[in-house]
């Protein structure tokens, strides 16, 4: 067994172990920090596949904002007795478990197929901003250009704020003479 | 050289994972966690799939997904924080309109 397998399957452990935790663990901040042990895993997946810029990308955008996100909302949010409490639904639960092991089946049928077999790439890319760069801005120019103006937007003007329903918008706490944006 | 194979089979496992944990769960927190881990997985596929065949265009997709994730993200936490102000809990299974 090369060294380059030997990795592999300790990042596969990891991955797939990290991935189970996030799942199983009870309490949101746990699975909040076995997501971030995942999000590490695969960057290093991407190190090993020679993707260099994304593996960056992926440890800045998931590693410092969506995680830090997820814990900022756990902390806001304080989750309670989402998953102790009593199951109206246990029945359909318990449906899950076999139709995620079917949707595991069908994807091993799909990947026994012999398209995916053989050995690895003759020719490999690396992934360095120069070549991911040219390939944004060359080929992927349009969809480059709708995904940097399609985030940011968000609706504005103040009918919209006015007309919000109670509860939706933030009063300040300390106002005395009402809300001006809820009336309330 | 770890054949192409073994890593969509890991992204295979990862993406039913991901799935199991959003039909289990409850939490919405949660389940936004393992929406994630389903489009890592998908991630990990393109990447495999544009070293096998010397391409950059799997890369660039993966760039895409990563914008998409994290725009989501922001958009889904903020509903949540909404949803949590107007009732107070957080189970999903009490949530059937997007209207209070």
């Amino acid at each position: 067994m090369t060294a380059g397998l030997v990795t592999f399957w300790i990042l596969a452990a990891l991955a797939v172990a990290s991935a189970i935790g996030v799942v199983l663990k009870r309490n949101p901040i746990h699975s909040a920090l076995f997501l971030v042990v995942h999000l590490a895993t695969l960057a290093a997946f991407f190190l090993k596949m020679r993707a260099e810029f994304l593996a960056t990308a992926q440890v800045i955008v998931y590693a410092g904002a969506i995680a830090i996100l997820f814990v900022f909302a756990i902390m806001v949010l304080i989750p309670g007795r989402e998953e102790t409490g009593t199951d109206a639904l246990r029945s359909q639960r318990l449906l899950a478990v076999p139709v995620a092991g079917l949707l595991l089946v069908l994807l091993a049928v799909m990947l026994r197929s012999t398209l995916f077999a053989g050995a690895g790439p003759k020719t490999s890319v690396a992934g360095g901003v120069a070549t991911i760069g040219r390939a944004l801005f060359t080929d992927y120019l349009y969809p480059f250009e709708v995904t940097s103006v399609a985030p940011p937007r968000r609706p504005r003007g103040r009918d919209s704020a006015r007309q919000a329903p109670r509860g939706l918008t933030w009063c300040p706490p300390r106002t005395t003479s009402g809300c001006r944006r809820c009336s309330s | 050289m770890v054949p192409t194979s073994y890593y969509v089979g890991v992204s295979a496992v990862l993406f039913v994972i991901g799935a199991l944990g959003v039909l289990v769960r409850r939490n919405p927190l949660v389940i936004f966690m393992s929406i994630e881990i389903m489009l890592n997985a998908a991630n990990l596929a393109f990447v495999a799939f544009g070293e096998r065949h010397g391409s950059i265009n799997g890369q660039a997709l993966v760039f895409f997904v990563l914008c998409v994730a994290a725009a989501e993200v922001a958009v889904g936490l903020a509903i949540i924080v909404a949803i949590f102000r107007l009732r107070r809990r957080l189970s999903v299974d009490e949530l059937s309109l997007m209207r209070g």
